[in-house]
């Protein structure tokens, strides 16, 4: 079985599936995604962090979803036809990430990452690495382990809130 | 259950199995007050297999409890004691019963069976010593080897270890002797005698090298099932010949590792046809095919297998039944509920609304026939008869007829009904109680029920009976009865009357046992009075969806009555609408519904919303600010009040609108979503019949929001 993993691992290794949040790409393993849906009905549950969208009903099995672009504190944008969900699998957990749009499957082999640069801010600690494109563009990478480490969360919604506060401020 | 080994997890089912019977046997013979041969035989066949599986797995407490038993039950087979003191032996059984059950209940919640049964091995030990002398025995002598020496009688038991019969232990014939890759050994163990159980260590001797080792045989075969194979073992040696790519220094590192070993000869033979005993797949001719071709190898991909000791409990009922993990069925269960909820999905599309389809609703009634049939027949996989539940009764019934000097028999009725899994698992507690309760406070006293005109034996009547989509289990005793005045004086006591004396009906009064704390016996004894108990009991019917109702005739007994629902995963739910979101209430919780009018509310000292229902005042949680819900009805007057009781206490729930009345499959919320929140008062998710998530509200647990 061990093999088997392996051999699965080799063929998807370095392969990331791009998406878009605003301007930027972002990418993610490809080896942790199930599939990728339009937006579904949410069903909203209560007394969670505004990214968490809630929970949807993926042919009978219930699944959170978060919206991605609240949860880098970016402003929320009301959903479209191209609006996306990508399933992500880690440990049998599944959870559904909402994203502006998918690109594309891209190879980016490990020489053509740099660590992402030491900032301060909180959504920074969700980025692994930042892959490097031919054509100068860059990809960041996803650290998919942090979204889900619940004790993270916390600290992301409560930092959110001070980002808010701040903003509000401003 | 904790995640165990697969080992582990035979072992407690298979010993549990065991156990059981063991209980059952011990009851009956205790009942006719003697012990017939085959009962005999069956407690020392079922103890000598937990002995040998226990002391595999390296549980010594069991395996010596076991082995202190099985000699009681070999002494009374062997000798026919005419002086058995039924009962005595049968406690015996029974405390040796309890404390493996104690046991296996830590394996079971994944710790490790460490207490020790050296003081019951001891009693054990004497009571034996004392039955032997009572009968004029010698206590002192080894009846295993007196009988071999002395009876020819007994010979004849000994005879098939004689008897060379063909086992396999091991099934791949992958060897090749000629490839040279491996070598054949002869091997012969001796052990201490003192070490005890020898059989057993021969035992993991073979499991030890079953890995390592090609093709495997040993001489005397049935060393579990055979109890004369110690014997053998010890005068003659544990014979082993194997093939195996270990050299010789490995191979006798493996066997000296073995405990209690005294004397090992180890021997390399050149090939199979060395071997003075090596039988092959078919016994006949066996020896000309070993002249001719020493091995033929079959089937690589089978693997080894222990040897099996199942084998003494069952015959032949394995092929028509198959143990499943509980957790199968569920997953089965789940799938079910989805695909009735597909197929609403499919039939009811808005799609196709409006559309003339005949030969669509045609096929589309097909299919919810055959659905509809599939969710029985699951429902009828889950299903168990109450009857191993109800007999764990028997066991109450005489612990305290015995200790309280009280006669009374318990009569099973309609055991062969069937429930639920999990409802036979949480139904065993209160049923206990109760019983309990008929019999210290129920059944009276032998000479006062001499004096009333009644047998002095007691009864106690168990019965379930199926009646729609329920069970309704009752306990009725001929005891007698409650006292009316003495309960009312209690309650009034305890200050829990909400309306005035005169007005409840006897029912209602009976009822009052069921509150918190509530005992009018005089006396706590060890079984009950202390006024826990009753209340447990009301949770755990409650927790089950059920209802219980007790009635009692003065001077002639009591019955309680009990009603539980078929099934535990598929419940009714009340869907109601708050603001965008919906929500779902179940059923069993709702006492009513109504529009309050502004009349109605009134506020406490702390602004609390509130309104009084059956003599109570009632608090009113409102969704719609509890969870934060936006565009909601926010008007009292406007939206709809569901009063909800959770142990007797009220909670008025305010929502927008009813929806309806739907069978919900409970789901649990996602573990992520679960660690993120408090969760308030949610305990699942439901997916409606429209394919959308509506969560489940536990009122009780609104409730405990709310006292906090």
């Amino acid at each position: 079985m061990d093999e088997e993993l392996l051999q699965e691992e080799d063929t998807q290794k370095d392969k990331y599936l791009t998406f878009t949040l605003g301007e930027e790409l972002y990418g993610i393993d490809i080896r942790v995604v199930i599939e990728i849906i339009g937006i579904l009905p949410v069903t909203k549950v209560p007394e969670v962090p505004d990214y968490v969208r809630g929970i949807i009903n993926l042919r009978g099995k219930i699944i959170p979803v978060i919206d991605m672009r609240l949860r880098f504190g970016r402003e929320f944008r009301p959903y479209t036809d191209r609006t996306c969900v990508i399933v992500i699998e880690v440990k049998e957990v599944l959870l559904g990430l909402i994203i502006d749009g998918v690109s594309e499957v891209l190879s980016i082999p490990e020489g053509q990452t740099v660590d992402p640069p030491e900032l301060k801010s909180a959504s920074n600690r969700y980025i692994r690495s930042i892959g490097k494109l031919p054509d100068s563009k860059v990809v960041l990478l996803l650290d998919w382990e942090k979204l889900f480490d619940v004790e993270e969360e916390k600290m992301l919604s409560g930092m959110n809130e001070e980002r808010g506060n701040e903003n509000g401020a401003v | 259950m904790a995640e165990n080994e697969p080992m582990v997890e035979v072992f407690i089912y298979e010993t549990r199995q065991f156990l059981e019977q063991l209980e059952q046997v011990a009851l009956a013979s205790e009942d006719s007050g003697s012990f017939q041969p085959e009962d005999v035989n069956e407690v020392f066949r079922a103890m000598h297999t937990i002995k040998g599986s226990a002391a595999m797995m390296l549980y010594d407490e069991i395996s010596h409890l076991a082995h202190a038993v099985e000699d009681i039950f070999f002494y009374i087979r062997e000798l026919h004691p005419e002086k058995i003191d039924v009962s005595a032996v049968t406690d015996i059984v029974l405390t040796a019963v309890d404390f493996m059950n104690g046991e296996l209940d830590k394996l079971d919640s994944g710790g490790q069976p460490d207490a020790s049964s050296e003081g019951l091995q001891k009693s054990t030990h004497d009571f034996l010593r004392n039955f032997k002398l009572e009968n004029g025995h010698d206590p002192d002598v080894d009846l295993r080897k007196a009988k071999k020496s002395a009876a020819p009688k007994a010979a004849g038991a000994a005879e098939p270890a004689k008897q060379q019969y063909f086992i396999q232990a091991v099934k791949p014939e992958e060897v090749k002797t000629e490839s040279g890759s491996n070598h054949v050994y002869k091997a012969v163990l001796h052990f201490d005698p003192d070490g005890g159980m020898v059989e057993v260590r021969a035992f993991g001797v073979i499991n030890r090298l079953e890995d390592q080792a090609g093709e495997l045989h040993y001489l005397p075969e049935k060393i579990i099932e055979d109890e004369t194979a110690a014997d053998t073992i010890i005068k003659d040696g544990f014979k082993l010949w194997f093939t195996t790519g270990l050299g010789v220094e490995e191979v006798r590192k493996l066997l000296d590792e073995t405990m209690y070993l005294t004397g090992l000869e180890l021997t390399e033979l050149s090939s199979t046809a060395e071997c003075e005993y090596w039988p092959t797949p078919k016994q006949k001719a066996a020896q000309a095919v070993e002249e001719s071709s020493p091995i033929v190898p079959v089937k690589p991909e089978a693997k080894p297998r222990p040897a099996p000791i199942k084998q003494a409990g069952h015959e032949g009922h394995e092929s028509q039944m198959i143990s499943v993990r509980v957790d199968k069925l569920d997953r089965l269960m789940e799938l079910v509920g989805e695909m009735v909820i597909a197929e609403s999905m499919v039939t009811q599309n808005p799609d196709i609304r409006g559309l003339e389809l005949s030969n669509f609703d045609k096929a589309a009634r097909q299919l919810h026939k055959i659905n509809g049939e599939l969710q029985d027949r699951v429902m009828a996989l889950r299903m168990v008869p109450l009857e191993a539940t109800f007999k764990k009764m028997n066991r109450i019934v005489r612990d305290m007829t015995k200790k309280l000097g009280k006669q009374a028999k318990l009569v099973l009725v309609g055991a062969d009904t069937e429930v639920d899994k999990n409802v036979t698992e949480h139904i065993g507690d209160p049923l206990m109680h109760i019983i309990r309760n008929s019999i210290d406070h129920g059944i009276e006293l032998p000479e006062v029920r001499r004096q009333a005109g009644k047998p002095e034996m007691g009864t106690v009547v168990l019965s379930a009976q199926n009646a729609g989509g329920e069970v309704v289990i009752r306990i009725e005793d001929d005891g007698g009865g409650m006292n009316r005045d003495r309960i009312m004086k209690k309650a009034k006591e305890k200050g829990i009357l909400t309306k005035p004396e005169e007005e409840y009906t006897d029912q209602e009064v009976y009822s009052f046992i069921f509150a918190p704390g509530f005992s009018t016996k005089e006396q706590v004894t060890e079984f009950s009075g202390r006024g826990v108990g009753m209340d447990v009991v009301v949770s755990n019917i409650k927790a089950l969806g059920g209802t219980i109702m007790v009635d009692s005739n003065p001077g002639k007994g009591s019955v309680t009555i009990i009603r539980i629902p078929l099934t535990l995963a598929i419940v009714e739910g009340m869907c109601i609408k708050v603001g965008g979101s919906g929500y779902t209430i179940p059923i069993s919780a709702i006492r009513r519904s109504f529009r309050p009018a502004d009349e109605d509310i009134f506020l406490d000292v702390s602004g609390q919303e509130m309104f009084m229902e059956a003599g109570q005042p009632c608090p009113i949680v409102r969704l719609h600010q509890l969870y934060a819900i936006e565009s909601a009805q926010e008007r009292l007057t406007e939206g709809i009040l569901l009063v909800t009781e959770t142990d007797d206490r009220y909670l008025g729930i305010f929502a927008d609108a009813l929806v309806g009345v739907q069978q919900i499959v409970v789901k649990p919320v996602p573990g992520y979503i679960q660690a993120m929140t408090k969760m308030t008062g949610i305990t699942g998710c439901t997916i409606l019949g429209d394919g959308s998530i509506s969560l489940i509200i536990d009122p009780g647990k609104l409730m405990g929001l709310l006292v906090e």
